[in-house]
């Protein structure tokens, strides 16, 4: 038997790391339970929900609670918990020095830099419109390079900036639809305006959102899945506020 | 059928792959798993578009059965892989469902409604629908059919 705060603390924190990097809720609740039990509370009680983690402990009358309030994409995160949850599982490491790796995991972890991620964006654009539509012209791919990198670049810095949700996705979109907008003032022909708006949406588009709320709705978080289709709706409406805002001019 | 296979199958296969390996970057995922994850998502697509391109149904069919396949398949690839690599699953299957993904279809609905379609925001609020619970649907199959892997060859160790 382990001291029994350190236990509820650390298993709340991996909790809300890979809560709020997007593992589904199921996975959440698997990892949690695996930690306690490694620990020696085989029956402790763990309760998740999308916006907050209960931990609770029936032979010591103790529970703990942690609110989530953001929720992002970061995956680096939620291997780097699996990995500290896999060496304590094989008792490589003991819970103080998985306490102490986990907030560090927390702070600071290895990410792409910002010129990476504006050339993913870049060559998710393209790819995905060229796979979509089969639209190819060189105006085409230079449009939809441009606007898919200069509407993930602007949701990026509005994300980290201003700490708005749904702000970034209508401000990026609404970039998107612009230089959509002035390419098709700059050429004549050879210019599919649809076309170069939905590969340059794909790197903002909550298409995996979606399919993650159907996920957790079907594993029986009646709650969460849910919760997680509204977090998916509001800015699937951003993004098509922000295109439509441009639409109306051509 | 072939020539199509090794034209246009061909260069959508590699479209795929860079769309996934790019969608991997944006969510950060670790990089020694950029190029398996890359693979998983072109095999998924590659067979979205088969199946889209040998059945000989309506749209809404074509789209159901063809992610349906697609999303086992990515499923079991991204079970492999994280066997492989010793790495959770989500990192696998997550950056491959880009390409089938409804986000497309999301963002049309409701532009579609905000500039005054709305019969076109219908039949994409369809799609949507369809594709997510499908996709959700495809990977319980693959779930179940990694763990009677698993099963199989743990027992098969026993023999």
């Amino acid at each position: 038997m382990t001291e029994p705060k350190l236990l509820m603390q650390t298993t709340l924190l991996a909790g809300a790391i890979l809560l709020e990097n997007g593992a589904e809720i199921a996975r959440v609740e698997d990892t949690m339970h695996r930690i306690a039990t490694n620990a020696g509370y085989p029956d402790a009680q763990i309760f998740v929900l999308l916006t907050g983690i209960t931990v609770s402990l029936p032979e010591t009358d103790a529970s703990q609670v942690r609110a989530i309030h953001q929720r992002g994409m970061d995956l680096e995160k939620v291997d780097q918990v699996n990995t500290l949850s896999r060496q304590f599982a094989n008792q490589t490491i003991d819970l103080k020095q998985f306490a102490e790796a986990l907030a560090r995991v927390n702070q600071a972890v290895p990410t792409f830099p910002f010129s990476w991620l504006v050339i993913a964006a870049l060559v998710v654009s393209v790819t995905l419109m060229v796979a979509f539509t089969g639209h190819a012209t060189p105006t085409d791919l230079i449009t939809c390079g441009l606007a898919g990198m200069v509407g993930f670049a602007a949701y990026y810095w509005v994300n980290r900036l201003a700490h708005i949700r749904f702000l970034s996705e209508f401000v990026g979109a609404f970039l998107i639809g612009l230089i959509t907008l002035i390419g098709s003032y700059l050429t004549q022909n050879n210019y599919h305006p649809d076309a170069i708006i939905i590969g340059a949406v794909m790197p903002l588009v909550p298409g995996v959102a979606i399919t993650n709320a159907v996920r957790d709705t079907m594993t029986g978080n009646l709650l969460s899945g849910p919760a997680r289709a509204i977090e998916a709706i509001l800015s699937a409406c951003a993004i098509g506020l922000g295109i439509a805002l441009t639409s109306i001019f051509y | 059928m072939w020539h199509w296979l090794f034209t246009t199958g061909l260069l959508q296969t590699i479209l795929a792959y860079l769309a996934t390996a790019g969608f991997g970057v944006l969510l950060n995922i670790p990089r020694r798993a950029v190029n398996l994850s890359g693979w998983v998502g072109a095999a998924g697509w590659l067979t979205y578009e088969v199946l889209y391109q040998v059945l000989p149904t309506t749209i809404d069919v074509k789209l159901a059965i063809g992610n349906l396949v697609a999303a086992i398949v990515i499923g079991v690839a991204s079970g492999l892989a994280a066997h492989y690599k010793q790495m959770p699953m989500i990192i696998f299957n997550i950056p491959s469902l880009v390409p089938l993904v409804p986000g497309g279809q999301s963002y049309r609905v409701v532009r579609n409604l905000v500039t005054g379609h709305p019969e076109i925001a219908n039949q994409y609020l369809a799609q949507v629908v369809i594709i997510a619970g499908v996709i959700a649907i495809g990977f319980l199959v693959a779930e179940f059919i990694n763990r009677m892997t698993w099963h199989l060859a743990a027992s098969l160790k026993q023999l």
